[in-house]
Order: C-alpha cells, then sequence, then structure tokens
C-alpha cells in the first residue's frame, strides 16, 4: 500500500531549482520569517517566548541572534495588549508578524482582533489599516487537554475584515506565511501544530514518519509565496469530494485510502476568502461532499462550508453534505483519539455519501 | 469564639445625588504654583507627589504662578482660548442637531475643552493621538475643517467616513487624530504600539494616548502601561478624568481612595495630576512629558482633574443620577472662563472682546453648519452611497462581499 501523498498531483514546485532543503513545518515556517525579516525592515516579530529562547515550538529560533532584539523580541504575557500595540505599530506603517503561544491563548486578544484590527479600515474609510499576521498553533492530536488543542478558526472566520489561513504542510506554510506577511489586511495565520513535526494521518498507532520523506518538505530556501484564497486539489477523485484543512488534509487522504473510495480531497488552505471556485467545481464532478474538521460542529466552518456546497451546487448534489468534525464538547485529555476525527470516522462518513 | 466583627461589603457611592446640596469643601485642592516641576529625567517614584497632588498654574486672581507656567505669548493663549470656545459653540450646535432629529447621537466635552485644545496645541501635527469620543477639541484647534466634523455626525453624502461610524468617531491621519473605535479602552495600547513604531523606526514622532476614568479599570489599560514601561514607549498616557462614567462616579473605578494619576508609578512610569480645567497646567504638563518623550526617556502617565459638565451623551439625563447643580459647583471652575479671565488680568482682553469672539465661533459654526446640511443629514437629504458600503472591509473585494454588493444592488 503506497503512503497517500504519493498522490499528490501538481505540488507548485519549480523542478528546476537546484538543491531543495528538506523542511519541517517549524523550518519552513522560520524560513518564511528569515526572509521576509531580511527582505523587509518594516516586518518585525514579537510574542510570549519568541525572542531569545525562540518560541515554545522553535519557530522563531535564531531569529534574533540574526537581525537583532528590535527585530524578534519577547512580550508580555498579554495577548491582548500585544495584539493591541501590533495594531499600532502596523497604523505606523510596518508589518508585525506576532505570536499567539497557543490558539487556545487567544480569547483575551479578541476584542483588540474583532472590534479593532478588523474594522480600523472599514470604519476609517481607509484612513487607516493595520497589516498584521497572528500566527498561532491550533489543534489536537498532542494530549495537550482542552487549554491546549482547540480550533478557533470559525471564531475568526465569522469576523468580517479578518483573513484566515491555515497550511497543511511546509511548502505551503512557507508560502502562505510569506502571502499572510504581504498582505495590508490582518490575517489570522492558524498551525496545525500535530503537523509541525510530521505528517498525521490521523492513526496514532502508525509509525511516525518525518517530513523528509514527504515530497511537500523540499522548501526552497528563498523568497516564494502561496497566494491567499486558493485550494489544492491534493488527491484527484470522481466519487465524492472531501474539504479540508490542517491535518485533517492528511486524515482525509488516509481514509481516501483505507476505504478505496475514489474521493477528491480539496485543501482549502485559506478559509476567507474562501475558494469557492475550486469547491464548486470540485461538488459538480462528484456531486457528494464531505466536510473535515477539527473544531466543534455546531456554528464550526463546516457549516459554512456546508451551506455554500449547497446554495452553489444544490442541483447537482445526491447525497446529503456529511459534516466530520470535533465534538461539541470541550477537548478532553484522557479521550484524544475518541474526540480527534481520525480516518475511520472519515471512512464512515466518505461510505455514507456513496451509499455503499 | 468568634470576636471579629463580621464583614461587610463597600459599595462605593458618590457623596450627593439629585436633591442634594453639593458642597466639595472636603476636596483637597492645593493651591496654584505649589507643585514643583522636576526635570524630565526624574525617576517615576520622585514624582510621587505629584500623582497625588494636583498641578494648578492659574491662581484665585487669575495670575499664571509657579514653575509649571508654560510662559505662553498672548497670541498662543488667544488661540487656545479660541478653540475652546469653538469647540464649545460646536459642541452646543451639534447637540440641539440631534434633538432637531438631524443626527442619532451626539456628545459634548463641554467642561474639558482645555484637555483636547491645549494638549493638541503642544504635539506635533504628525504625532499621532488615539482619543476618546470626548477629544474633538483636537481636531478643531488643528484647524480640521467643521463642514467634514458636522458631515461626519450628519452621516451625509459629504461624511468622509463614508456613513460608516457613529456620530463623533471621526478619523483624519492627516490630522494626527487616529480613528474613534467607541470601544472603550483598547486604543490605550495601541497609542503605545504606534509610539514603539516610531521609536523602531528611529523617527521622532511621539503618541497620545486617552482613557476616561472609568475606563482605567479596563485590562487594556494595563496592558498600556506596562508596554510603556517595558519598551519605554514615547507616549503620553492621558487619563481624563471628569468624575463620572455614564451614571457611574469616579469611585466606582477605584479613584476615590488612590488618584489615577498614582497607579503610574508601580509600572515605573512618572505620574502627574493636572488641574484640567487650568489651560496653562495642561499645557505646561503635555509639555513636560511630550519632551520627556521626545528625549527617548519614555511614558508619562497624566490625570486630568476635570469635571464632565453635561450629560454622558444624548442618551442620558444627569439630573436622574447626580444633583443638576453639581456642575456649577465644581470648585475648578470652567476652563473657558478661566482663560478669559487669566487674558483680562494680564491687560490684553475684555469681557467685550470675549463676547464678541464668541458671536464669531458661533456664527462660525452656524455658516459651517448650514454648509454641512447641503450633503444631507442622517434625516433627509442626500446619503452616502450605499455601494460603498460594501468597500474597504478588506483592501480588495472579495468574491463573498462582491456577491453580497451585486443581491443588494439587485433590490433597487
Amino acid at each position: 500500500m503506497s503512503a497517500p501523498w504519493s498522490e499528490v498531483i501538481d505540488p507548485d514546485m519549480d523542478a528546476d531549482t537546484e538543491v531543495i532543503p528538506r523542511m519541517n513545518m517549524i523550518q519552513a515556517l522560520n524560513s518564511a520569517m528569515d526572509v521576509m525579516l531580511a527582505k523587509d525592515p518594516n516586518v518585525l516579530i514579537f510574542g510570549e517566548d519568541v525572542g531569545y529562547f525562540g518560541g515554545v515550538f522553535r519557530a522563531t529560533e535564531g531569529l534574533q541572534k540574526k537581525y537583532g532584539l528590535n527585530r524578534c523580541f519577547d512580550t508580555p504575557i498579554t495577548e491582548s495588549g500585544l495584539i493591541g500595540a501590533a495594531i499600532g505599530m502596523g497604523a505606523y506603517g510596518l508589518r508585525p508578524v506576532v505570536e499567539i503561544q497557543f490558539a487556545d491563548y487567544i480569547y483575551p486578544a479578541y476584542d483588540q482582533l474583532v472590534s479593532e484590527a478588523a474594522r480600523l479600515r472599514y470604519r476609517s474609510a481607509g484612513d487607516f489599516w493595520a497589516p498584521l499576521t497572528v500566527r498561532s498553533p491550533y489543534g489536537g492530536g498532542i494530549f495537550g487537554g482542552q487549554t491546549h488543542s482547540q480550533s478557533v478558526e470559525a471564531l475568526f472566520t465569522h469576523v468580517a475584515g479578518l483573513k484566515v489561513v491555515i497550511p497543511s504542510n511546509p511548502y505551503d506554510a512557507k508560502g502562505l506565511l510569506i502571502s499572510a506577511i504581504e498582505d495590508d489586511d490582518p490575517v489570522m495565520f492558524f498551525e496545525p501544530k500535530r503537523l509541525y513535526n510530521a505528517p498525521f494521518d490521523g492513526r496514532p498507532e502508525t509509525q511516525v514518519v518525518p517530513w523528509a520523506k514527504h515530497p511537500l518538505s523540499a522548501v526552497p530556501q528563498g523568497y516564494y509565496n502561496v497566494p491567499l484564497g486558493k485550494a489544492k486539489t491534493v488527491r484527484a477523485g470522481e466519487a465524492v469530494t472531501v474539504l479540508a484543512y490542517g491535518a485533517m488534509v492528511h486524515v482525509a487522504l488516509q481514509a481516501a485510502l483505507e476505504s478505496g473510495v475514489d474521493a477528491e480531497v480539496i485543501d482549502l488552505r485559506t478559509l476567507v476568502p474562501l475558494d469557492i471556485d475550486a469547491i464548486t467545481q470540485s461538488v459538480e464532478k462528484t456531486g457528494r461532499c464531505v466536510i473535515v474538521h477539527e473544531a466543534t460542529r455546531t456554528s464550526g466552518f463546516g457549516a459554512e462550508l456546508s451551506a455554500l456546497v449547497q446554495e452553489h451546487c444544490f442541483y447537482h448534489l445526491e447525497a446529503p453534505i456529511e459534516r466530520v468534525t470535533g465534538w461539541d464538547t470541550p477537548y478532553p485529555h484522557a479521550f484524544e483519539w475518541e474526540y480527534f476525527p481520525g480516518p475511520a470516522r472519515v471512512v464512515a462518513a466518505l461510505r455514507r455519501a456513496i451509499g455503499a | 469564639m468568634k470576636n471579629s466583627p463580621a464583614l461587610s461589603l463597600r459599595i462605593p457611592e458618590p457623596r450627593f445625588r439629585p436633591g442634594d446640596t453639593v458642597d466639595f469643601s472636603n476636596l483637597n485642592i492645593p493651591e496654584a504654583g505649589v507643585a514643583p516641576r522636576p526635570p524630565i529625567d526624574v525617576s517615576a517614584k520622585e514624582t510621587r507627589d505629584l500623582a497625588y497632588g494636583l498641578i494648578r498654574v492659574l491662581d484665585k486672581e487669575d495670575r499664571a504662578v509657579g514653575a509649571w507656567d508654560p510662559k505662553l505669548d498672548i497670541a498662543m493663549l488667544k488661540r487656545g482660548l479660541e478653540a475652546m470656545m469653538l469647540t464649545r459653540a460646536y459642541d452646543d450646535r451639534m447637540y440641539r442637531a440631534q434633538r432637531q432629529g438631524k443626527t442619532s447621537f451626539y456628545m459634548k466635552c463641554t467642561g474639558e475643552e482645555a484637555v483636547a485644545v491645549a494638549q493638541s496645541m503642544v504635539l506635533h501635527r504628525d504625532d499621532m493621538c488615539f482619543p476618546t469620543y470626548r477629544q474633538q477639541g483636537i481636531l478643531i484647534a488643528r484647524g480640521y475643517p467643521l463642514v467634514d466634523m458636522m458631515n461626519q455626525v450628519y452621516s451625509n453624502a459629504a461624511d468622509p467616513m463614508k456613513g460608516r461610524q457613529l456620530p463623533v468617531m471621526y478619523s483624519s491621519k492627516d490630522y494626527g487624530f487616529f480613528s474613534i473605535s467607541g470601544n472603550l479602552g483598547t486604543q490605550f495600547s495601541q497609542a503605545v504600539g504606534w509610539a514603539m513604531g516610531s521609536a523602531y523606526k528611529g523617527d521622532d514622532k511621539i503618541a497620545a494616548g486617552y482613557i476616561g476614568d472609568g475606563s482605567t479599570a479596563e485590562g487594556d489599560f494595563h496592558h498600556a502601561l506596562t508596554f510603556a514601561s517595558v519598551y519605554r514607549a514615547p507616549v503620553i498616557l492621558n487619563i481624563v478624568n471628569n468624575q463620572w462614567a455614564i451614571s457611574s462616579f469616579h469611585g466606582i473605578a477605584g479613584g476615590e481612595d488612590a488618584p489615577f494619576a498614582s497607579r503610574a508609578i508601580g509600572y515605573n512610569l512618572p505620574g502627574l495630576r493636572v488641574d484640567g480645567n487650568d489651560f496653562l497646567a495642561v499645557y505646561a504638563a503635555t509639555q513636560w512629558a511630550a519632551e520627556r518623550a521626545r528625549a527617548n526617556l519614555g511614558a508619562t502617565v497624566i490625570e486630568l482633574f476635570t469635571y464632565r459638565a453635561e450629560g454622558h451623551s444624548t442618551s442620558d439625563d444627569p439630573a436622574r443620577y447626580r444633583p443638576a447643580e453639581e456642575a456649577k459647583g465644581w470648585p475648578l471652575g470652567d476652563p473657558i472662563e478661566r482663560l478669559n479671565r487669566h487674558l483680562i488680568a494680564l491687560g490684553v482682553w475684555s469681557d467685550a472682546e470675549q463676547d464678541a469672539l464668541h458671536k464669531e465661533v458661533v456664527e462660525e459654526v452656524r455658516a459651517a453648519a448650514k454648509e454641512a446640511e447641503k450633503n444631507g443629514t442622517l434625516s433627509e437629504g442626500k446619503r452616502p452611497s450605499v455601494e460603498t458600503m460594501f468597500d474597504d472591509v478588506y483592501k480588495e473585494q472579495p468574491w463573498h462581499i462582491r456577491r453580497q454588493a451585486e443581491e443588494l444592488a439587485a433590490l433597487s
């Protein structure tokens, strides 16, 4: 049985690039920030523990040493304060890239993000704006319990004025982060932390295969970008469309493999603005749709996707739209794998969708 | 056996409620001129007496006295007086416009004009103020067109904010006036961030943040002071203590037992408590803080001790929660009246000139209102183009917002 990613099509890579180093997602994110710090003196990085130490997940390792204290520094433990300061800096003309150590800690900053960052351009009729990038690890699969496992994306996709980006592999992580930093709107950049060091197919019992074995760990060292708002078909198929992002992309591919269902798996990559064309083209072809995310189901981003699919593709649908999501409970420590939407649940949904 | 008294909960209450006789004689008001003016590199803890005291310049005989006298020339004093009077005339007109149904909402700064006017005269135009909704005097003192302010209040066809913001939530980058949020406190830490940006770039611009006495209870106050202190940000952090947060007196925010300026000391920031109705004291304290910030010595917290002479907004009636005569009894008087008397004491001004100037500013406001109303009011006449409702959510309009714009357009 071949690994699901051997079926990856069109990996956006320049085949002529000479020696492409292998990077895990952390290294790719680090490389994106490295490239942007070198390219643009207005880019600066701050957050809790990101300076000398390089962040609890090491994403900013070495950047302070390379670029100096001013460019990459620690902040007090105040998510609201550091986002507030970043908005002021953004309005000044800088491009702050801030880290919220865990997405679970982002709530104190919600007022600054929703009432301020997201609204500034609109309420001032374009007079002021704050081009900040908020990086934050999210999601489960790491035995983080309820305060280190949450998927918070829907709290931000609901907010007009914010963009929301979630990569699923090192190549995209670097290219999307560079696009986010260069974007003139505030971008929420959520990083599936279970994927930081290796892909994860949702089967914890399987031996971990490092990113180095994965084609999308070939990450050019220099500048490139992956545009925001563009999804990517990571597995072509005819029977059913699977919409996924973050770690769930890998779970979906594994489920396609295990089920034998000829699924077309779309990695959304950007949730706002959403690549609706990629979704409709696929669902019009397959007539069936399974939506997969880690976040709780009620009012999750899957609800929006489901509504859009029926609005845009109703007359092509041949089966009810399926949602595979986290349960509507806080993330329970002892039941990591009953909670995490693994391949077994996706397989069942795929089978229901095709009426098998 | 229990011999200690039962615990009791304190719920602070203001000294006077409607029906009570107002008597502010308990208020400790130091004489003008007694507060020392330390060098700008003073340590925070040496400002303790300034944070607990009250910096005042204008004395009982309307003379400018003491180390804090900014020694402004007559032209500057007259400019300040005129800007304060224009601000008050503007407020009066727009308040009436709301009562006439021309707009939904209005907020006056009556009694607090010295704060915004004196400060904006100290700060440079490319410094950035992060005002609350009661610093309209900044725009007026800087000569921002009254017509454009009114267009905003009317949400009319010429509204610079395109009808998106509640009245009085102005924005003007060109005039160093950051977009007002309406969420209280949030902009305090943004002012610090903006100032950090200037320091990061090695520029010489500084920021001024504003927060009310009530909103100092928000976490943003703590975040801002922490960041300002930790990163030595070139910012002036102003607490406008006008005694009232809608219907809650300053004691509900913890201002009774320790003055708001004293909060600064624990953050290792100098704290100055200033008679906010004394134009010269506000000017001098702001000048001191601005010099400090520009000298890379960091932030200063200034409590501007003033009094909100009118309601919070057009939506409340202050007679419901405080005695109607409380404003008149405020022992620190009125900023316009005090500066007027000072100019008269200097022998360069007269009541007749004051009356003439009053007529002049009222006429200026009247003419501006006439002009603005040609562009419509909230209740009648031209409105901003409704298609613009979908602009500026993002720099470029994404497909889903474009579709919604089309959906709305299809209805007409």
